[in-house]
């Protein structure tokens, strides 16, 4: 993965799998502890304990298509180039907690990337799914909440293209304002 | 902190697109458009998918061509990411690999205008071993 913003689009894809309702996405730009930390928790149908301790190894996986899973490995590979960690919680029926840490000035820290453009897939892709997306940089923070968005609508759907269309212009212009500061 | 666009200017689209008598639903009437699933697994999405997703939103618009794009899962066909499946109203969905923007451009201009095949399908498609 080149970027954070495909690894989230990889793995909220399996809190999706795991039938979650609600998934929130933060992340949290500490510059001058020289952290960057991931933070993805999601009210999934969660994982017991053994498998908690397998899911980082690239051969096991959910899918009965394939023997392979590489979503987690390759995002544990991306945080330990670093020097950071990436730390699983999670308890059946309840949901799922995955915490990425990464060391901010490190020049294995993936960049951003496209973090508009993911969410928009994932929200207007997945409208029965409410996201709340918090990006905090210092004391700057913008929160996208899809909750808030869909109340907005009053009943028309997320995934009309118009919508997405001015959806993603609008995720682009929020984070971009925070990025850019 | 003045946003450029917020959910009050969304709330005012939304009454725009209400009031204009064609607001297709979603859902209501899938057989007729075509249909075009990437595939965003680890694999597709390493390779490029969500390019290749954005490509056909934009330009299925662009080129008036009433159609809906979803994402879905690992296809399997790991070998040829990014992997999409089209399927035209009417006909059987066809699968065909290692799609790029320069590929997404033909299998628009030739399968889904003029129904013509292009290169690059995969041909393990539907067909078991023991058939051939």
């Amino acid at each position: 993965m080149k970027d954070i913003a495909l690894h989230i689009l990889d793995v909220v894809n399996n809190s999706i799998s795991a039938k979650a309702t609600f998934i929130e996405i933060t992340i949290d730009e500490q510059i001058d502890a020289n952290i960057y930390e991931l933070n993805i928790i999601d009210n999934g149908r969660g994982m017991s304990p053994e498998v908690v301790q397998r899911v980082t190894d690239p051969f096991y996986t959910t899918r009965t298509t394939r023997k392979v899973g590489m979503g987690i490995p390759l995002l544990k590979q991306n945080a330990e180039h670093t020097g950071g960690t990436l730390i699983i919680t999670s308890e059946e029926g309840k949901g799922t907690n995955i915490k990425v840490t990464f060391e901010y000035n490190n020049i294995d820290r993936p960049p951003n990337g496209d973090l508009a453009g993911v969410l928009t897939i994932l929200i207007t892709g997945n409208a029965e799914v409410d996201f709340l997306y918090t990006h905090i940089i210092r004391d700057r923070t913008v929160v996208i909440d899809t909750r808030e968005i869909k109340e907005a609508l009053e009943g028309v759907s997320i995934d009309n293209p118009q919508i997405i269309r001015y959806l993603s212009e609008m995720f682009e212009e929020n984070i971009n304002e925070i990025l850019n500061n | 902190m003045a946003k450029v666009k917020s959910l009050a200017d969304l709330r005012k689209m939304k009454e725009d697109l209400q009031s204009k008598v064609h607001l297709r639903e979603k859902g209501d009437n899938y057989e007729n458009l075509v249909q075009v699933k990437v595939g965003m697994g680890t694999s597709g999405i390493a390779s490029g998918a969500k390019e290749v997703f954005n490509f056909f939103v934009d330009e299925l618009e662009k080129r008036s061509i009433e159609g809906v794009v979803t994402q879905t899962g690992d296809m399997g066909y790991n070998f040829a990411e990014p992997t999409i499946e089209v399927t035209i109203p009417g006909k059987e969905p066809i699968v065909f690999g290692n799609v790029d923007m320069k590929k997404a451009d033909q299998i628009i201009e030739s399968y889904i205008k003029n129904g013509e095949l292009v290169e690059g399908i995969l041909p393990e498609n539907y067909d078991k071993i023991d058939n051939k």
